[in-house]
């Protein structure tokens, strides 16, 4: 096992067989933000208003509700793993830790309260 | 930990940012992470409040309308798309590059070069559909 060095504890074992998880996670998310966003901003772009029933009618379709929950997923957890390469790159210690934390509570949070409110539009719809 | 942190500072850096002659992927890969990053924090936080605000019932989304619609309000949105269309150009060029493709240094520069002008293109189309597309 080595000397208690980081490189001597190490040494030996081979790969965790996980190094490749977060880039091919960060591609998968990418085609699906490329597909979930473009449709987005064509379809916001070409709205003939956007007045509070337009857009409460608009999200209450299924064809548009569930395109947005799976968006926010795809985003959210994009921006996850892209923040994160930030903060590994820039901060190191305590800092690290308190960012990431910080980060998967905005992260979570953030999708979890955007899935919420495209349920209530949803599920309510035009009586809201 | 503290100790190891010192005697690593205290190590000398390799130049890099000071050293090298710019070049366009460079600038795009800057580009890159800089507008994915502020995507990521305020283009998150404008999506969820958008959302939020429709779910919350006519005056909230009012309230967002009128915050969104300001001057101040349509810089973030212009630059939030510009953002998007940036960030996607350069990450369409990602993919090229791994599957191995686009190294070569005259295409790899010249793509690199072209990108910056599709991100501001495709932002002005999509503004130009906003606010002339639809009859």
């Amino acid at each position: 096992m080595g000397t208690g060095t980081d490189l001597g504890r190490v040494r030996g074992l081979g790969s965790a067989k996980h190094g490749s998880h977060h880039w091919i996670m960060q591609r998968i998310t990418a085609v699906g933000n490329l597909i979930l966003v473009l449709w987005f901003l064509i379809t916001l772009a070409l709205m003939p208003s956007y007045d509070h029933e337009t857009m409460v009618t608009w999200l209450s379709s299924p064809f548009v509700a569930v395109p947005m929950i799976l968006l926010l997923v795809s985003v959210f957890w994009h921006l996850r793993m892209g923040l994160q390469v930030l903060i590994e790159d820039y901060t190191d210690g305590g800092t690290r830790i308190f960012l990431l934390m910080l980060l998967n509570f905005y992260a979570v949070g953030g999708a979890a309260l955007g899935i919420f409110a495209v349920a209530k539009i949803a599920f309510t719809g035009a009586a809201a | 930990m503290a100790n190891s942190q010192i005697g690593a500072k205290a190590r000398p850096l390799s130049p890099h940012l000071s050293i090298w002659k710019w070049g366009p992927a460079m600038l795009v890969s800057i580009l890159h992470r800089a507008t994915g990053d502020g995507m990521a924090i305020v283009g998150g936080i404008v999506l969820i409040w958008w959302l939020y605000a429709i779910s919350a019932g006519t005056e909230a989304y009012a309230t967002f309308v009128s915050c969104a619609t300001s001057i101040p309000g349509y810089i973030v949105l212009v630059g939030l798309s510009w953002a998007f269309f940036q960030h996607m150009a350069s990450g369409l060029r990602h993919f090229v590059l791994d599957v191995g493709a686009g190294y070569e240094l005259d295409t790899n520069n010249r793509w690199a070069a072209f990108l910056p002008f599709l991100g501001l293109i495709l932002t002005g189309a999509f503004w130009a559909i906003i606010f002339f597309g639809r009859g």
